[in-house]
C-alpha cells in the first residue's frame, strides 16, 4: 500500500501509482464490457438505461447490474484500504452540479467513461471533441470559482 | 437473465474499484486535477492514461473478433458528426463536474462511502436526464 501512496516529485498529495492502478482497473472493466458483451462502458448512458430514461438494446437488468456494481467495487477497495471518507460538497451545490451533469451528459451523449475512456481510446472524433470540451469547461469552472472565492469543499 | 446480469455486474464492480482506487470518488482530488492554474494534482491524468491504454489494446483485440464472447454481436456507436448538441452538452457536463468534483461513475460509487451525498448528486443527475427527455418530447 505504501507504493500506492507514493507522490510524484513536485506535486505534493498526488498519488500517480494509485491513479495508474485505478485506471488499469477501469480499462479492464471497460474491456470486459466491450469484448464480453460487445458494448461501451459509458456510465451516463448505462445509468439512463437502468432508470428507464433511454432506449437501447441493452437489457435494463444488465444496465442495473452494472450500476449496482459501481458502489460494490468501491466498497471492496474502501474495506481493503481503510482510511476516512473524503469530503463532499454541501447539498445545494451537489444538487446543482448533479442536475447540470445529468443534462450535459444526455445532450453530449456521454461522460468521462464513454467519451473519455472508451471513445478516446478508439480515436472517435466525437469523443475527442467531447472530452476536450468538458475538460476545458471543467478547468474554467474551477478557475472561475477560485477567482470568485466560491468554496464548495471544506 | 442471470447471464445478462453477471457480466455487467462484474464489469461495474471492477469499474467501481478502479474509480475508488484512482481517487475519482474524492471530490477534492478531482477538483485538484481541474485546478490547472492553482495547486494542480496530476493524479487523474494517470487514471485516464491507464484506462485509455488498456482500452486501446481492447479495441485492437475487438477489431479481430467476429462477435463478442458472450453476446450475438457488437452494439457500438458509429457516429462521427460534430454537432452543437454534442459540444454544448459536453461543455455543460464539464461545468457540473467542476462544481462538485463528481462525474456519473463516481457519483454512483460514492454510495459506498458517503450515501447521503451520493443520493443527492445521483437524484439531481437523474432529474437532469428526465429534463432532457421532456424537452426532446416537446421539441
Amino acid at each position: 500500500m505504501s507504493l500506492l501512496a507514493a507522490e510524484l516529485p513536485g506535486f505534493p498529495g498526488s498519488t500517480p501509482l494509485a491513479g495508474l492502478a485505478g485506471g488499469v482497473l477501469i480499462g479492464l472493466a471497460a474491456a470486459l464490457m466491450l469484448l464480453g458483451a460487445g458494448r461501451i462502458a459509458g456510465v451516463s448512458g448505462i445509468a439512463a438505461r437502468a432508470f428507464g430514461l433511454a432506449e437501447s438494446s441493452f437489457p435494463r437488468a444488465g444496465a442495473a447490474a452494472f450500476v449496482i456494481g459501481l458502489p460494490l467495487g468501491a466498497l471492496i477497495v474502501a474495506g481493503l484500504a481503510g482510511g476516512t471518507a473524503p469530503a463532499f460538497a454541501a447539498p445545494v451545490p451537489l444538487a446543482i452540479a448533479g442536475l447540470i451533469v445529468g443534462v450535459g451528459t444526455r445532450l453530449g451523449s456521454g461522460c468521462t467513461s464513454g467519451h473519455g475512456v472508451c471513445g478516446m481510446s478508439r480515436l472517435s472524433q466525437r469523443s475527442l471533441v467531447a472530452t476536450a470540451t468538458f475538460m476545458l469547461t471543467g478547468f474554467g469552472t474551477v478557475a472561475a470559482m477560485n477567482a470568485l472565492g466560491i468554496k464548495v469543499l471544506p | 437473465m442471470i447471464r445478462d446480469m453477471l457480466l455487467p455486474l462484474v464489469s461495474g464492480t471492477i469499474f467501481g474499484a478502479g474509480l475508488m482506487l484512482g481517487g475519482m470518488t474524492d471530490p477534492a482530488r478531482v477538483r485538484g486535477f481541474l485546478d490547472l492554474f492553482g495547486a494542480w494534482d496530476p493524479t487523474l491524468a494517470f487514471v485516464m492514461g491507464g484506462a485509455v491504454l488498456v482500452m486501446a489494446l481492447a479495441w485492437l483485440v475487438q477489431s479481430r473478433m467476429q462477435r463478442p464472447l458472450f453476446a450475438q454481436g457488437f452494439s457500438l456507436p458509429d457516429r462521427s458528426d460534430l454537432t452543437p448538441r454534442l459540444i454544448g452538452g459536453s461543455a455543460l457536463f464539464g461545468i457540473g463536474w467542476g462544481i462538485a468534483g463528481l462525474c456519473p461513475g463516481p457519483g454512483f460509487a460514492a454510495f459506498a462511502i458517503a450515501p447521503a451525498s451520493a443520493a443527492i448528486f445521483v437524484a439531481a443527475m437523474l432529474a437532469g436526464m428526465v429534463l432532457v427527455r421532456l424537452m426532446e418530447g416537446q421539441g
